[in-house]
């Protein structure tokens, strides 16, 4: 069930270090959008605050409303853990759990949730390691370590596991930022295919990467180091690439930024 | 610059460097520095397997002399007399002895020092940990014998209380049975022993436990896990060799520790079923309490225990090992 993202004058702290300022974007379900920026323009650390794992960091703490459908992330109540359960999340470096093996890896989310029977869980696995376009690469070794598979692999092991809990949003910060050409393909490849199913985010410092596989794309920036970075702009990408409304947009695409 | 020059002035006579030069290449053996740092490495690592050699030869030596005159099996007697002709001597009950301390020490202490290295890393806030780790390192370095005087002091008459309550409740096991003598018994000694060791397993935990790569945790944390899940996936796992190596070491010094035990226990020679009956003895302390009072022969007779120890604390660390190597592809280090 992929759900709709709605952002509403997000401000996000380190301590006293303002992270990122006043950010308003909607996300479509079912869509692909793109974030990109110099570094340290806060991109990441809005995505961390889609799933509440900003705050994870000590000092961490965010101003504003970030609304699920109808949810708000930060609402009274809300607690943290369950909202990582419905937001999942794919790092910038593969991080299967190491002493895990393929199965359990896939299978950890579900295990956290609730008692599966064993049918049930292999189920899922088998379906969300064809969903990653991993299966018929680790299906007669499930029971190996999943810290034997190349970073590639890796990686697409971390996005089933990801989509194993079915969550309703896909966060992805960086995924190919440590992979080869042909494994960051098989994973833009899969971000093709996982949209029809979540609504996915991601950060990228891959230009090509946002122009080929996002519908949306939203451009971050700050002002000078120490300052907060803000949304310049978010539209289709299509535009974006083509023909931004902002300068400095069209100055950063181009490679004249800075 | 130096290789520059020479590079430039005279080319290597031969485009392939000999297989021995590569092989100097391969071990940064060809400067100054290198050379010496090598062969201070190198001089440090045998100099410490040629004094295991010769402790071991040492021991085995002065042992062979006093185990060549035991009239009785000297791996299964019950008694311990080297002063009479012909002298009579085993270690069965300092072997049972030291090896039940030193699992009642470790079934206390590695569950307390790991929750306490968890809570120190992760429950705890800053201001708050770096005070506790401060006093448990302070813990580590009270002398053994002020712990065997504190343990005389005030543990043992302070254990009847304990003591009743699991003869009363647990009594029916045989394990906690007590006839009613003084509380200086194997569980006392368990509990001392514990508190001992609690200290350096709860350091090197710790240690480990700070190592835990930020990206497992967060890799639990995005899946919708709890904090203690957290803890359950990624740190236990990840730690948990290094929690093998921690306990040995404090298992090291459980197995071997003297005054403590000696002070607290009130040994003789036979094997107690009950952890809450006094009596029995461990090599240590079976060497301390008899060592200066021992004549030439029976001092070997001790020293032949020392070298029983000595092959159990072998052992011991064997066996972690091949614990920690058993599982090496599951283990965090190949992440």
């Amino acid at each position: 069930m992929a759900k709709r993202i709605d952002v509403s004058g997000l401000t996000a702290y380190y301590g006293t270090h303002k992270a990122i300022e006043d950010i308003s974007m909607t996300v479509e379900p079912r869509s692909v959008t793109a974030f990109i920026g110099p570094s340290g323009c806060g991109k990441s650390t809005f995505l961390r605050t889609l799933n509440r794992m900003h705050e994870v960091t000590p000092g961490g703490r965010v101003e504003g409303k970030v609304l699920l459908d109808d949810e708000d992330l930060y609402g009274a109540g809300i607690d943290p853990v369950s909202v990582r359960r419905e937001v999942g999340m794919v790092f910038q470096r593969p991080n299967p759990f190491p002493t895990m093996s393929i199965f359990d890896n896939v299978a950890a989310g579900l295990r956290l949730n609730g008692n599966y029977k064993k049918s049930e869980l292999q189920d899922v696995v088998e379906k969300s390691l064809k969903g990653a376009n991993l299966w018929n690469e680790v299906k007669d070794r499930l029971n190996k370590p999943g810290s034997g598979l190349s970073g590639g692999q890796q990686q697409r092991l971390c996005i089933a596991r990801a989509i194993a809990v079915e969550p309703n949003v896909l966060l992805m910060d960086e995924p190919c930022s440590a992979l080869d050409p042909i494994s960051t393909l098989a994973i833009e490849d899969l971000i093709g295919e996982l949209k029809e199913r979540f609504t996915i985010v991601i950060v990228t410092h891959n230009m090509q990467q946002a122009a080929r596989v996002s519908d949306r794309t939203a451009f971050f920036n700050l002002a000078a180091v120490g300052q907060p970075g803000k949304l310049i702009e978010i539209d289709d990408t299509e535009r974006i690439f083509s023909n931004p409304s902002v300068q400095a947009t069209e100055d950063y695409i181009s490679g004249r930024f800075g | 610059m130096d290789i520059s020059t020479q590079d430039t002035k005279t080319p290597p006579p031969s485009p392939q460097p000999s297989a021995a030069e590569q092989k100097r290449a391969a071990h940064g053996a060809t400067r100054p520095g290198d050379r010496i740092f090598l062969g201070l490495s190198r001089g440090s690592g045998i100099l410490l397997l040629a004094l295991m050699a010769a402790i071991a030869v040492f021991l085995t030596y002065r042992a062979s002399l006093a185990i060549s005159k035991d009239d009785a099996n000297f791996l299964t007697a019950f008694e311990w007399n080297t002063g009479v002709v012909p002298p009579r001597f085993g270690i069965a009950v300092l072997a049972f002895g030291t090896i039940v301390s030193s699992i009642v020490a470790m079934v206390i202490a590695v569950p307390i020092a790991v929750a306490i290295a968890l809570f120190l890393t992760h429950y705890a806030p800053r201001k708050l940990s770096g005070p506790i780790a401060y006093v448990i390192d302070l813990l580590a370095a009270v002398p053994s014998i002020v712990y065997g005087l504190w343990g005389a002091l005030i543990l043992v008459p302070n254990m009847t209380g304990l003591f009743g309550w699991l003869d009363t409740y647990f009594g029916w096991t045989g394990i906690f049975s007590w006839e009613g003598g003084a509380p200086r018994s194997m569980l006392t000694v368990g509990i001392l022993l514990a508190i001992m060791i609690l200290p350096i397993i709860t350091n090197v935990s710790r240690e480990v436990f700070r190592q835990v790569p930020q990206m497992h945790e967060e890799a639990a944390l995005a899946l919708g896990a709890t904090r203690w899940e957290v803890i359950r996936m990624s740190v236990l796992p990840f730690g948990r060799s290094g929690v093998i190596s921690a306990s040995m070491l404090g298992l090291g010094r459980a197995l071997g520790e003297t005054m403590a035990v000696a002070t607290v226990l009130s040994p003789d020679f036979l094997i107690h079923g009950s952890l809450l009956n006094p009596g029995g003895g461990t090599f240590a302390q079976n060497i301390a309490s008899k060592f200066g009072e021992a004549t030439e022969f029976g001092r070997d007779a001790l020293i032949a225990s020392g070298l029983v120890l000595f092959v159990i604390t072998l052992l011991v660390n064997g066996a972690a090992r091949a614990i920690i190597a058993r599982r090496k592809e599951y283990s965090g280090a190949n992440a």
